[in-house]
């Protein structure tokens, strides 16, 4: 089978005359010897392997099975590259809560937006947050009325506004998984370290495995297996997930973010619920190990500590985010300036709820492409670029995705 | 949010509070934190999220997979080819 040293000629290229330009492609993968950014890109988008994958797929799937992609970041690269596409009938993709903006309750929310208007603050965070609408204004809203809120790439970033500016408060709105709650604990090491005591974190930090089971145990949508996260798994490793096989008796295949990445996890899936085994799949080997980065890990653990958290669409899910330590306490801008909030208003109409669920599909939402749309978003699937609702706006294929509908009304 | 970038380390600062360095991204180079990759040396290759290296890449599991897939390519092939015939 195959030409299995790289840098070698491969005679199977010389072969078959029909198939001569489908293997170039392919070989043209293994030959190449020295690693170049690209490599790790373009190597896995290219479309014959695709095409192989998608063959591979179509020949192993024998009965309808519904997969659910938990990151958001898989949304988009699915429908960006036309996944849906290559995929048989019988396999039906479900976006799930993978959109650390999206969940961010509309509380969380007016919360931070109060907390931009403690005088003299400087609130910081990631740039999708900043267009999420709260109950009642967003975070650019508060900015256009005088609120100082300004977008950083890094939480270090943050905490250089921190050092530049000694006499204000510099708070950093924290959002995201496993993946970006471990930098935010390295800025909180590095504040207390060179002792900047005007730095401030809000930790609406969430992690992926208890929301995943509360879908699951909810039960509202039949799941066959799961895409799993590939950068929150680098982080937690693979061995995270084995409650699903265990506990659910589900798979899960550990998936990066190319094109061939994504259809591997989805090959591994089907070849393991076609064959009664469901296991963990690491689908994404070159940066996902069975134990994950435990530098990560441990700085995470170091600051933060689990709660309970709010999850839009979800409510309260148990022991699902991180909130400071004690020891970390003065640096945790809920303790160091309480605010008081109404309770949240959700976007009247906006089902962005059930779509985080995996209940609906975007176009499953009456106001989907009509009055909501990335220009005039209604709710926060469709402000973020992770966002179910934005990635079906932008990429979607409007006849599958109406066949899909019709398919299960 | 969960976006992480490929890169090549062209620099390590082995500092004592943080170890930072400076990474390729194609031409493009930025400072990164490389707290959590402490075994990466430079030339090889990360992947970063929001300015921390989260994981060295391995190379060999890269040309592995892309083995896998090629020949997956071939027997596909084959399969075809067969069905043709058949």
């Amino acid at each position: 089978m195959g030409e299995k040293r790289p840098g070698n000629s491969c005679a199977l290229c010389t072969s078959a005359v029909e198939t001569f330009e489908k293997l170039r492609g392919l070989c043209a993968l293994v030959v190449k010897s020295k690693m170049t950014v690209t490599t790790f890109t373009d190597s896995f988008r290219d479309p014959d392997a695709a095409r192989a994958l998608a063959e591979a797929i179509r020949a192993r799937s024998t009965r309808p099975i519904r997969l659910m992609e938990f990151c958001g970041g898989h949304t988009h690269a699915i429908l960006r590259y036309g996944i849906p596409s290559l995929l048989p009938e019988t396999i039906d993709l479900r976006s799930g809560p993978g959109c650390p903006v999206c969940v961010t309750s509309a509380t969380d929310l007016d919360r931070a937006i109060t907390l931009a208007q403690v005088p003299r603050a400087i609130l910081t965070t990631f740039g999708d947050m900043v267009r999420v609408p709260g109950s009642r204004a967003s975070l650019s809203q508060a900015k256009a009325q005088g609120a100082d809120v300004r977008v950083v790439y890094s939480p270090l970033d943050a905490l250089q506004i921190a050092r530049q500016n000694p006499d204000r408060p510099v708070i950093f709105l924290g959002v995201g998984f496993e993946t970006t709650a471990p930098m935010v604990a390295s800025a909180v090491v590095a504040a207390e370290t060179e002792g900047v005591g005007n730095f401030y974190v809000f930790s609406t930090h969430k992690l992926t495995p208890p929301a995943t089971r509360a879908i699951l145990d909810a039960g509202e949508v039949a799941l066959d297996g799961i895409i799993g996260p590939g950068h929150v798994t680098t982080v937690i490793g693979s061995e995270a997930w084995r409650f699903l096989p265990d506990d659910y008796t589900i798979p899960v295949a550990i998936a990066g973010f190319e094109p061939l990445d994504i259809l591997r996890a989805i090959l591994a899936l089907v070849e393991m619920i076609e064959e009664g085994k469901p296991d963990v799949a690491n689908a994404y080997a070159r940066s996902v190990r069975p134990e994950g980065n435990p530098a990560a890990q441990q700085v995470m653990e170091r600051v933060f500590e689990i709660a309970d958290a709010d999850w839009r669409g979800f409510g309260t899910v148990p022991a699902s985010g991180l909130r400071l330590r004690e020891e970390y306490a003065r640096f945790d801008a809920g303790r160091a300036f309480p605010v008081e909030v109404e309770p949240a208003r959700e976007p009247p109409g906006c089902r962005c709820g059930e779509i985080l669920r995996g209940v609906l599909r975007p176009p499953d939402c009456p106001l989907f492409a009509r009055a909501c749309t990335p220009e005039h978003p209604v709710g926060p699937c469709m402000v973020s670029a992770e966002g179910a609702c934005a990635a079906y706006y932008r990429y979607g294929n409007l006849e599958r995705r109406t066949a899909h509908v019709e398919r299960e009304m | 949010m969960c976006l992480g970038i490929p890169g090549r380390i062209v620099e390590i600062d082995d500092n004592p509070l943080m170890r930072m360095g400076k990474v390729d991204f194609g031409g493009v180079i930025r400072e990164v934190c490389l707290a959590y990759v402490p075994e990466a040396q430079v030339g090889d290759y990360v992947i970063v999220h929001v300015g921390f290296a989260i994981s060295r890449i391995d190379e060999e599991e890269a040309q592995e997979t892309l083995r896998l897939l090629a020949e997956m390519g071939l027997s596909v092939s084959d399969e075809l080819e067969g069905g043709k015939e058949r």
